[in-house]
């Protein structure tokens, strides 16, 4: 008798099938993988266009298996737009991390937003510059030390993290805003929902969705793997809660 | 032959890039010239292009990259200050090799220095501007109907070569109505598709990139021979300068630009005056017209450089021709006063009799 083995799993035709250079523990892979899955399930592979950030993030190119546009630092909404504009027809989405898009980008994704370009924007909030190594960043908690912030982050001289998600949500130009997590089986499950939630309002032509994903970054917070992993439900997602603040 | 049209020079960018084929662009509002988002926000529409009015300097340049690297011509404009903000984008569009027109309608620096007409981003505009040693097509129009015809020849040049090209004018000449006689654009024959952009509604074959980190072992020095590399073919075959009564000239005047009409003028009056006086006018900045200065000065003929500032072009002058007296003679952005034709002439004649 014999058995017919099923393939029940396997890696999104959106990615390569590459090593990543992300450190242990990093969910920037778990992130990648989520947006790779939204475009298998949209079929949207080979016309999506990616803009790709100055960060962890910056080898878009490298892990998926579609066109990219690599971004000035925080200005990957304002080259999208450029190409939103060429292509109309082509799901166009920016990746960037929070010190990115939240603090020398703000400018770029503010207006994006309430322009109500047709971008997908996945927001990768980990309350540090992972690349750099581990300075302060604008979502940067309350008393958190960083290689800037040696005492703690004292909020009354270096002001108070970012809401992104709720911030954007006010927007008249803004479809869709939504806030998730990877750090538990649970809110990958919803995270890869309110991704493609963010492809689909694109794909309706409804306008700016937004996608703020909190991320452990073990390497720079001084902790292991699982350690950080902890940290994201015990202080992070508190602090920014989760779910979907429009659309 | 299309009727004969009296518009600013600022005006005639516009036309000559809407004629060119130029259908996005990106823009934010800074005198003196607004004439230029103006026009095209106006007419852009009707010909099915995007116009988009961006929150910042910053954002224009970029959307200008987006746009670029999924194959369209498309162009941003601005004047002095915004050109500084838009630094880090053109770098990065020269880096990553995407072509697209910035037009510079130059006031007076430093700072916010005022709103007249200035020569003073020759060095910005000529040694790359941003970070990382590069350079960009740089073309100098003198007038209405150089700044159409030009800015036709930036777009085809920056698509060529996958290089940004820039027009660059002042004040003076965005400003000021002269004739201009439109005519249509011919693409030039030879110039390639962009097979290299994000181009189409479905990708066929491999993944597009457009990209300028370069980190593995020699790659980066590889791009950087790659880019001087086009910089050097462009030195030998994009060159243009205008020469006015060189054959026997005696004293070479030079000058770019608004002030190369009123040295024009100046080099008249100094033949009238019996005076062996002829002008050498660059059209292309970069590449600089080195060979026509060796050229003209083979008999040791000074030079005298005009510019609207406290002398730029006279060092890419002397750099051409080692051994030769270049004299300069210059007036900083001020006061909207502008050199008249007699005070270059009393130049010329006091280095002419020396």
């Amino acid at each position: 008798m014999t058995t017919e083995m099923k393939k029940v799993f396997s890696r999104p035709e959106s990615l390569k099938d590459v090593q990543t250079h992300f450190c242990p523990g990093c969910q920037h892979g778990t992130t990648h993988r989520l947006v790779a899955e939204a475009m298998d399930h949209f079929g949207i592979k080979d016309q999506t266009i990616g803009v790709a950030s100055v960060g962890c993030s910056v080898f878009l190119y490298g892990y998926f298996d579609i066109d990219v546009i690599e971004a000035p630092h925080g200005r990957a909404p304002a080259v999208a737009t450029g190409a939103k504009r060429v292509h109309p027809n082509r799901p166009v989405f920016t990746y960037q991390g929070d010190g990115d898009l939240a603090a020398i980008g703000t400018s770029e994704i503010i207006h994006a937003a309430n322009r109500g370009e047709h971008l997908t924007v996945i927001f990768v909030n980990n309350t540090t510059y992972g690349m750099t190594g581990g300075q302060m960043a604008p979502t940067t908690m309350p008393g958190q030390t960083t290689s800037t912030t040696p005492y703690g982050r004292d909020v009354t001289k270096a002001g108070y993290p970012i809401k992104m998600a709720e911030l954007l949500s006010g927007l008249e130009g803004v479809a869709y805003s939504a806030r998730v997590a990877v750090d538990t089986p649970k809110h990958v499950l919803q995270a890869a929902k309110v991704i493609r939630r963010a492809f689909q309002t694109q794909l309706d032509g409804k306008g700016f969705a937004f996608v703020e994903v909190l991320a452990a970054c073990p390497t720079n917070w001084g902790m292991s793997p699982l350690q950080a992993n902890e940290r994201v439900g015990n202080e992070m997602i508190p602090y920014f809660p989760l779910g979907e603040y429009k659309g | 032959m299309t009727k004969r049209l009296f518009v600013k020079g600022n005006e005639a960018v516009a036309m000559g890039a809407l004629e060119a084929g130029c259908r996005y662009y990106f823009g934010y509002p800074i005198t003196p010239q607004s004439d230029i988002p103006e026009y095209i926000s106006r007419e852009l529409p009707k010909l099915g292009g995007e116009f988009i009015q961006a929150e910042s300097e910053i954002a224009s340049i970029n959307m200008l990259l987006g746009a670029s690297a999924c194959g369209a011509r498309a162009m941003t404009s601005s004047s002095s200050p915004g050109i500084s903000l838009k630094q880090e984008g053109v770098s990065y569009m020269a880096g990553s090799e995407c072509p697209g027109l910035i037009v510079n309608i130059c006031r007076s620096g430093p700072g916010l220095g005022g709103i007249d007409a200035s020569q003073a981003d020759y060095f910005q505009a000529t040694k790359g501007g941003g970070h990382g040693g590069y350079h960009i097509i740089v073309l100098a129009p003198a007038s209405v109907q150089e700044m159409y015809d030009l800015t036709m020849l930036a777009f085809d040049l920056s698509d060529r070569y996958r290089v940004p090209a820039m027009i660059l004018a002042d004040a003076v000449i965005g400003q000021m109505k002269e004739a201009l006689q439109p005519h249509p654009y011919t693409a030039p024959a030879d110039l390639e598709p962009k097979n290299w952009a994000l181009i189409g509604e479905g990708r066929a074959g491999e993944q597009k990139i457009v990209k300028s980190l370069y980190l593995g072992d020699g790659e980066l020095e590889a791009h950087n021979n790659k880019l001087h590399a086009k910089y050097a073919v462009m030195q030998e075959k994009e060159v243009r300068y205008e020469t006015v009564a060189l054959a026997d000239a005696q004293l070479i005047v030079t000058a770019y630009g608004s002030t190369a009409r009123i040295a024009k003028t100046a080099v008249r009056l100094a033949r009238e005056e019996g005076m062996k006086v002829g002008l050498l006018r660059p059209i292309s900045l970069f590449p600089f017209p080195k060979a026509a200065y060796r050229q003209a000065t083979q008999q040791g003929q000074r030079i005298l450089c005009f510019e609207l500032n406290n002398g730029q072009m006279v060092d890419d002058v002397r750099l051409a021709v080692p051994g030769i007296e270049v004299d300069f003679y210059g007036r900083p952005p001020g006061a909207g006063s502008l050199p008249t034709p007699e005070e270059f002439l009393a130049q010329i004649r006091s280095r002419y009799e020396a």
